[in-house]
């Protein structure tokens, strides 16, 4: 066995060991407890047996079975990518819309002391 | 009588920003500047120099800047509303000439472009030409309307353009997200010649290339992807 099998085994094992206990605190529905134990299982037979890999990549089409994993890491990433500029995208608009309420707030506030001292200043003696 | 009020987006424009008000007061019934969460005198500057100030917590970036100077332009119940840069490029008069021509009641946005030539010959240095343009092809390629500078921050909106104005980007392509709203509401548009006044510091405070890329990439999102 390599050793670079035995850090991906371990590596996989410690992370379904976080996403049960995740699950089990609450914190992660049964869907997704599922969907992760079944890529971490992924990862592991494809660590331990990469020649099941060939079996996928020849029913893709692709040549060999590192390069479908390739093509799908990196298909993964951009899509990642995508969403998180998106989301950046929103929270920047979340934060300039509760920026700008509150100096439209100030603002208000200012002008009505503003008219308030007018008053009194041109008010009766 | 109408209601006149100009909206100056400023950051960090200490250097520049009393001149810009001091002239601004002159031809307008209100001038209301938006802090753009400065780290230096701006905000106290313009309070000083007459404007009424509107101070975001952080910076947002010129377009959230206009956006909320805008808005609070309508709670001040403005009848026209003229956007100008802080860093001194533009002139009070051709601010005047943009409130003037929305006075004629059939436009409900201006663009003061520093490309179309008036009675003034134009002076634009040539790498600004060569942005503007880009910015403008870009424009036109992404929203379909045709304007001779896109990037121009001297700008009229009518009442109603400026109560109906949606601006969603926060950063310079903001400017070119004006000319999209111009499109989808429908407002009748017209261009009206400026010329700007460009110094050193007006010219080291403009866009480069990086913010074009920047700008250009955050538009395509826009258009595309809302």
């Amino acid at each position: 066995m390599h050793a670079i099998q035995i850090v991906l085994t371990c590596f996989a094992v410690f992370a379904m060991s976080r996403a049960v206990i995740r699950y089990r605190r609450g914190d992660m529905r049964l869907l997704h407890l599922a969907l992760w134990l079944l890529f971490w299982t992924g990862v592991v037979v494809v660590a331990l047996r990469p020649e099941t890999t060939n079996l996928f990549a020849n029913w893709l089409g692709v040549g060999r079975g590192v390069d479908t994993a390739m093509y799908l890491a990196l298909l993964m990433i951009f899509y990642l990518l995508f969403r998180s500029f998106g989301k950046i995208e929103d929270l920047d608009r979340q934060l300039t819309r509760v920026v700008r309420a509150n100096a439209l707030r100030e603002m208000e506030a200012d002008l009505a002391q503003e008219k308030s001292r007018d008053q009194d200043s041109s008010g009766p003696r | 009588m109408t209601q006149r009020i100009i909206v100056i987006p400023a950051f960090n424009e200490e250097r520049t920003i009393a001149d810009v008000v001091c002239a601004a007061v002159k031809i307008a019934d209100r001038v209301v500047v938006v802090d753009d969460g400065s780290r230096d005198r701006t905000g106290v500057l313009a309070k000083e120099s007459g404007a009424l100030v509107v101070r975001h917590a952080v910076n947002r970036g010129v377009g959230a800047a206009l956006g909320t100077g805008i808005e609070a332009a309508v709670r001040l119940h403005a009848d026209a509303v003229v956007t100008m840069d802080a860093d001194g490029q533009h002139r009070a008069e051709d601010a005047a000439r943009v409130f003037d021509r929305l006075a004629q009641g059939d436009v409900d946005f201006v663009i003061g472009s520093r490309m179309k030539r008036g009675d003034e010959p134009g002076n634009m240095p040539v790498h600004r030409i060569l942005f503007n343009t880009i910015g403008n092809i870009l424009t036109f390629m992404l929203f379909g309307v045709w304007v001779t500078d896109s990037q121009s921050g001297l700008r009229g909106l009518s009442h109603g353009a400026a109560r109906t104005i949606e601006l969603r980007t926060n950063g310079m392509e903001s400017l070119s997200e004006f000319i999209k709203e111009m499109k989808d509401r429908h407002w009748r548009f017209a261009e009206v010649p400026i010329k700007a006044i460009y110094t050193d510091y007006s010219l080291s405070k403009g866009q480069n290339f990086f913010v074009g890329v920047k700008v250009a990439i955050k538009l395509i999102f826009r258009r595309f992807f809302g």
